[in-house]
């Protein structure tokens, strides 16, 4: 379902958003005209490495950038309203009620002083006109439909009674609370064991399926993502260099980055003699080269990666930014 | 078949996670230990990689630590090679790479007096020329540059700092490695590249690796030999294809079902319910009995015996079955 996300009216809309860093040193420019949509239902993925932004776009959406950090451009427009030029009251009725978040570690999203229970009731009589009992009811419902063996008990628990896997379910519960429209999950299974992992992300998938929910899930690991997400958008040095469909992006990456990065990773399936190797490491925010951000590291670079940026155009199912996409390029090479 | 370089034969280490001990006596609790690893067995073969896999919990990086001797095994032992020195290991002959590269180098050292000083401890070379020269060799081996070595450690990215860990491991001479996740902490692009590193190294100086990790694809890219940890015990042990191709443990495939695979796009899965039970108070018989598929009446009474390959009544069950219609 939800396979083409561009027909109907995107859930949310990224526009040409770009976010800096004011330090004493200059202006670090941290994301880099972000744009993309993400439709009813639908569950994309947002991959790089440490560094390359995907975290700070989420936090972005749900206006949680702190000084020294700003929006220095671009918009971001949730079913039809923009909002992030709202303010901080606006948001605050956006954030919980509209975009759940999921973060890494469920231990630090929450409380260890209240009862699980009460915080989801907390959460939804926050954002809904419902009585108090009737929030507890619903509390109880959505731990069931997370699967919390025995619910009726466990909701007056607190959150060191339960194991990890347990509390990334509250944590769940807690994003689903508010019936939100988006839900912005942040590396939600890196600090589980795999096979936890596996119950998580069927979990996930399985809610967002029932629920209509739309998902951006943030994370490093390319495994994750082929299984759960629609589309994939992959992340170097805060600009997206290429974005599509799942299977196209992971089975015929277009951009070198994209390339180097499934060659890199150590398949279950069959056995490599060596894995693809990409030299260097990602720049840091104030080294990063002019024109293309990947251009030291890339095997096919050619003259004109050093003097601008490449746009993201259209290659067969997916958008890479890449110079050697780039149709004229493409042609005067061929002629030369 | 050469020798061993590495025998551990009936390994055990228990925790005591006893309250202090007035709070005990008035509470008149009895102490608490807590069993990390239980009798765990296997060997190691010259220029072979052997992994250890399992998740949180597992006991692999115990067994990594009794290996090394930065902990004295509660009972059984560790019997090295006579190549190394027998029972009387030679200093430096084992090294370890540890996970975070950012808490492994001393921050307020030079490269080089890092990668020095195991050669300094053990004064071998004993020149310090020679050793200020194999520093540069090192740190060439290792994909960087002779220069490097008068950085500090937070010049360095982390694929580069585990690089620097690497040379440090290596200065000593060691024959054998102790890789204790040694690129967990870094980026898949990075990561490949120290992978690729150390299978260099292994061909180039014949090195033997205990490679401890959680994430089977690495494993099964580096490991020529794997073994399963749940709980403690060793559940099974084979040859990596193997190993893939038919696992015989069910705790095994599990684990090998539930890591999510590119090969795999949008798949829907079951997963196995329930998670790693606590160690302190573990389940009886066989360990993984309440999250198994296969469990028997058996599994929840006896301790299944490892055979060398497998700890497992079912496995043993159906190999019995096997062998008769065969027979």
């Amino acid at each position: 379902m939800a396979a083409d996300g561009m027909a109907m009216d995107p859930v949310l809309s990224v526009r040409n958003l770009s976010l800096e860093f004011v330090t004493r040193r200059g202006v670090l420019r941290a994301l880099n005209e972000i744009s993309f949509d993400i439709a009813r239902g639908e569950v994309l993925g947002v991959v790089g490495e440490s560094g390359a932004g995907k975290s700070l776009t989420g936090t972005a959406i749900i206006g949680l950038i702190d000084k020294p950090g700003r929006l220095s451009g671009g918009e971001i427009w949730l079913k039809g309203q923009r909002i992030d030029n709202i303010g901080h009251d606006g948001l605050r009725k956006i954030r919980g009620r509209r975009i759940g978040m999921i973060f890494q570690d469920p231990l630090t999203s929450l409380n260890p002083l209240f009862r699980v229970g009460d915080q989801i009731a907390e959460t939804i009589l926050t954002h809904m006109p419902v009585s108090k009992a009737e929030a507890r009811t619903r509390a109880l419902a959505l731990l069931t439909e997370v699967g919390i063996p025995a619910p009726e008990s466990r909701i007056d628990a607190y959150p060191h009674e339960f194991s990890g896997g347990m509390r990334q379910r509250v944590v769940i519960a807690l994003a689903l609370a508010a019936e939100p429209d988006l839900i912005i999950a942040d590396e939600p299974t890196t600090a589980l064991d795999v096979s936890v992992q596996a119950q998580i992300i069927t979990l996930l998938k399985r809610l967002c399926r029932t629920r209509g929910t739309s998902v951006m899930l943030i994370t490093h690991d390319m495994g994750v993502i082929a299984e759960t997400a629609d589309r994939v958008a992959v992340m170097y040095a805060g600009r997206i260099v290429e974005i599509g469909p799942v299977a196209d992006v992971i089975r015929h990456p277009k951009h070198p980055y994209a390339t180097g990065l499934m060659g890199a990773i150590p398949a279950l399936g069959a056995k490599v003699q060596r894995l693809t190797q990409i030299t260097g490491a990602m720049p840091r925010l104030n080294a990063i080269p002019a024109g293309c951000a990947f251009r030291p590291r890339c095997t096919v670079a050619i003259g004109k990666c050093a003097e601008a940026v490449p746009p993201l155009v259209p290659v067969g199912a997916t958008s890479a930014r890449c110079w050697l996409h780039d149709a004229q390029v493409e042609r005067s090479t061929s002629h030369g | 078949m050469a020798e061993p370089v590495l025998r551990v034969e009936n390994v055990r280490r228990l925790f005591d996670v006893s309250k202090p001990w007035l709070e005990r006596v008035i509470a008149r609790e009895k102490p608490q230990f807590l069993r990390a690893v239980d009798e765990v067995s296997f060997e190691i073969r010259p220029g072979e990689t052997f992994a250890l896999v399992g998740e949180s919990g597992s006991g692999k990086s115990t067994v990594a630590k009794m290996v090394v001797g930065l902990l004295p095994p509660s009972a059984g032992a560790v019997h090295f090679s006579a190549s190394m020195g027998g029972d009387r290991v030679r200093p430096g002959a084992i090294q370890m790479i540890f996970q975070d590269p950012y808490a492994s180098l001393n921050p307020r050292w030079r490269i080089r007096d890092i990668i020095a000083e195991p050669m300094e401890a053990l004064n071998h070379p004993a020149d310090p020329a020679a050793r200020a020269a194999r520093v540069a060799d090192l740190l060439t081996l290792v994909g960087l540059s002779p220069l490097d070595g008068e950085k500090y450690p937070h010049q360095f990215s982390g694929g580069q700092r585990q690089r620097v860990a690497i040379a440090r491991a290596l200065s000593s001479e060691p024959q054998f490695l102790v890789c204790d996740e040694p690129t967990s902490a870094l980026d898949v692009s990075v990561q490949a590249q120290i992978l690729n590193l150390m299978r260099d190294l292994q061909e180039r100086l014949g090195l033997t690796y205990l490679f401890i990790s959680h994430n089977l694809a690495v494993v099964r890219h580096m490991a020529h030999r794997i073994g399963v940890m749940y709980l403690g015990r060793l559940v099974e042990v084979q040859e990596t294809e193997a190993l893939f191709a038919a696992p015989r443990h069910p705790y095994t495939r599990l684990l090998i079902d539930a890591v999510p695979d590119l090969e795999q796009i949008g798949r829907d899965r079951v997963p196995v319910q329930g998670e790693v039970p606590s160690p302190i108070n573990p389940p009886s018989g066989c360990t993984f009995h309440p999250r198994c598929p296969l469990a028997m009446e058996i599994c929840m009474r006896e301790v299944p015996a490892f055979d060398g390959s497998v700890a497992c009544h079912a496995a043993k069950e159906r190999a019995m079955a096997g062998g008769l219609t065969l027979s």
